[in-house]
């Protein structure tokens, strides 16, 4: 609280859609609050107004997927105090970590008719395989709320109140009927970190996995209910397939074979 | 059990309009009656508004991971086992404020959050629930330390049970010795105990108070002072119920889970288990929660918040340095054995009422009496149940 000047906020963009970027902007009161507590020195989405580095809290959205980024990714850490990766692209590499694993030129080659225009790296991968990450915000997007509370506790020096287990004790706790156990519907919750405000089931539906794995994932025993659900193995890969495929545990149950 | 009820010890028979009074003159009072209804495909507790709320007629099929309604062949009102979660949110909350904290000039103020408590009327409380309440009465006010809101809205709280004439697949009270009956009515902690038996024209059930305000209550509706008969054929229901209870718990499981601590088994349902904490959660008698404290961005208000937790979470046992239960392996056995066995020696007596639920509601249908079972076998016994 003795700092002369307010502490400096930047927020940066890689490959991704801005969803969590615009999760930010989405704050409305809160945001006035967070103009109040920071000097907002760069948040293009916003402002084209750019303050020099350094920075005290860099909120980084997107994940890397060219050279050019493996080199600012570098820059961005070295102005950065704290660096807080935020969403699924930045966290396990997107809905464009698909396509990690095929052979990236035959790919660029059936999409573009300039071939020679794409430089993309063969991988696709998340902020924390290139650079130390202070704290990753799991979603897609990101949740508003827990956007609010890392800040928050950025600002008075505390750990951010993430829980990182499954979605099904949220679910259980704001008293919803378990889509699986009493409708028969496939579920990730049970392998999905908390943190939507469980979404899906509170509207009858199976948890998608947007927030990414829980902090111990077991798929594997997931596996045999989800078949009994009526999705065949196929299926159950597709549905890992999803915005946190490269995530390391729904990589391997997207990739388990029965 | 219903059974043992004289017709001269107060009982009366009330019928579905006698029922509806019943809610009214708790309503009229200023309870919110709070009883079992369908909501998503499942029986869940809810405010009720009358008598035509309850899931007359309706019955479910309850395994191993697996819940379903289904049309009952009787128009029973409570023709069902035990409803998707217990009562447990409504006396103890899933997630609460306990106070705020503001920034003054030069320190901070802090404020309790008043837990918002009404007269709260529990219609269709089982046997093996009321046998949880009772155990959440013990760790939360009998135990030394006394936990002053849930002491409060357990004061608020008016509670009419329902013996259990219909068990599920996955009940076992019975071996637990908490139902399907009430045997102890004077001292179980409800205020009237009803036995659903059905005639010709319809459901009709036994009422007997367990309390004063449960006996000044019954005066107050048109119920007729209850025959042998009436008493008969309550406790036949019941008995009914025994009969068909789903499953079992090894006798002597708390000392066979004692001498299992290094068992190989656990790492068996470790495999098989998610570590989703759905089964604490579910269960009537868990009462872990955790303390968060937060801040806001002002920097001006600060709260701290309760939250039901489980010990299926790495956070749970998390000291300095990382969790101490880091295997899945030994997160299961921390259930197990906490509900089993060291419950004893911490309150006395089991943590579990038998009420299924655990093995219900898990996703993965992880049953916790084949797990005991498991235990058993593999020490290479052969008096565990089958
Ligand atoms: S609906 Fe999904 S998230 Fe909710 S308890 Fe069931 S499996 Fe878990
Ligand atoms: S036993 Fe079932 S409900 Fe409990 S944590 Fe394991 S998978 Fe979840
Ligand atoms: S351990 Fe399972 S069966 Fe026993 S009281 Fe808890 S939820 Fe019910
Ligand atoms: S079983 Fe786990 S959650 Fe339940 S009371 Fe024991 S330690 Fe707490």
């Amino acid at each position: 609280m003795a700092r002369s000047s307010p502490p400096k906020l930047a927020v940066w963009k890689f490959a991704s859609c801005d969803g969590c970027q615009l999760s930010l902007l989405d704050c409305g009161e809160e945001l006035l609050a967070i103009g109040v507590r920071f000097e907002v020195a760069r948040f293009t989405e916003a402002s084209r107004a750019v303050i020099r580095g350094p920075y005290d809290l860099s909120l980084v959205e997107g994940s890397i997927a060219t050279a050019a980024d493996v080199k600012r990714i570098q820059a961005v850490r070295r102005q950065s105090r704290w660096l807080v990766s935020i969403g699924a692209c930045a966290t396990a590499g997107g809905i464009q970590a698909l396509r990690n694993g095929a052979a990236i030129a035959d790919m660029v080659k059936a999409v573009y008719p300039r071939p020679d225009y794409i430089d993309a790296l063969a991988t696709v991968t998340p902020i924390a395989d290139h650079v130390p990450v202070d704290f990753a915000l799991h979603g897609c997007p990101i949740d508003r709320k827990q956007l609010i509370e890392v800040i928050a506790a950025f600002l008075e020096g505390r750990k951010p109140n993430i829980p990182t287990h499954s979605l099904c004790l949220d679910c259980k706790r704001a008293g919803f009927v378990c889509v699986l156990v009493a409708g028969g519907q496939p579920c990730l919750g049970p392998v999905t970190q908390a943190g939507c405000g469980v979404l899906c089931p509170s509207v009858g539906r199976g948890c998608y996995g947007c927030f990414g794995p829980m902090e111990a994932p077991n798929p594997a025993a997931l596996r045999p209910w989800l078949r009994r659900s009526g999705l065949d193995a196929e299926a159950i890969a597709r549905l890992y397939r999803t915005f946190n495929a490269g995530a390391a545990a729904f990589r391997a149950a997207s990739n388990d074979h029965d | 059990m219903a059974g043992a009820t004289r017709p001269d010890d107060g009982a009366c028979v009330l019928d579905t309009g006698a029922l509806e009074q019943l809610i009214e003159l708790l309503r009229a009072d200023g309870y919110r009656v709070v009883g079992p209804q369908v909501t998503d495909g499942a029986i869940v507790l809810g405010t009720i508004a009358g008598a035509g709320d309850l899931p007359a007629g309706i019955t479910d099929d309850q395994e191993p991971g697996r819940y379903r309604l289904r049309q009952g062949t009787s128009q029973a009102l409570f023709g069902y086992a035990a409803p998707a979660q217990g009562w447990k949110r409504f006396l103890f909350a899933p997630d609460e404020t306990l106070w705020r904290a503001e920034r003054t000039d030069g320190g901070f103020r802090c404020e309790e959050e008043p837990p918002a408590i009404g007269r709260t009327a529990l219609l269709g409380v089982r046997p093996c629930d009321l046998r949880a309440v009772d155990i959440l009465d013990q760790v939360f006010t009998r135990s030394g330390v006394v936990d002053r809101r849930y002491q409060a809205r357990r004061a608020a709280a008016l509670i009419i049970a329902v013996e259990c004439t219909q068990a599920g697949g996955t009940c076992f009270c019975a071996s637990m010795g908490a139902g399907p009956d009430i045997a102890d009515a004077a001292n179980c902690g409800a205020d009237i105990i009803l036995t659903e038996f059905l005639v010709d024209a319809g459901p009709l059930l036994l009422a007997r108070p367990a309390s004063a305000r449960g006996a000044e209550l019954l005066a107050g509706v048109p119920g007729w002072r209850a025959g042998a008969a009436d008493c008969e054929a309550a406790a036949e229901a019941v008995k009914g119920a025994a009969r068909s209870m789903g499953r079992q718990m090894p006798a002597d499981v708390a000392t066979l889970v004692g001498r299992s601590l290094d068992h190989p088994h656990w790492a068996d349902v470790a495999a098989r288990c998610l570590g989703c904490g759905t089964c604490t959660a579910v269960c009537p008698t868990c009462f872990c929660s955790t303390v968060e404290d937060s801040t806001d961005l002002a920097g001006t208000t600060a709260e701290r918040r309760r939250r039901w937790d489980s010990c299926f979470t790495l956070d749970f046992s998390t000291l300095h340095g990382g969790p101490i239960r880091s295997s899945g392996a030994a997160r299961y056995r921390q259930w197990l054995a906490h509900k089993l066995a060291h419950w004893w020696e911490q309150f006395g007596r089991s943590g579990c009422v038998g009420c299924g639920r655990c093995i219900t509601w898990c996703p993965v249908g992880i049953d916790i009496t084949a797990e005991a079972r498991a235990l058993a076998e593999r020490e290479g016994r052969t008096d565990a149940n089958h």
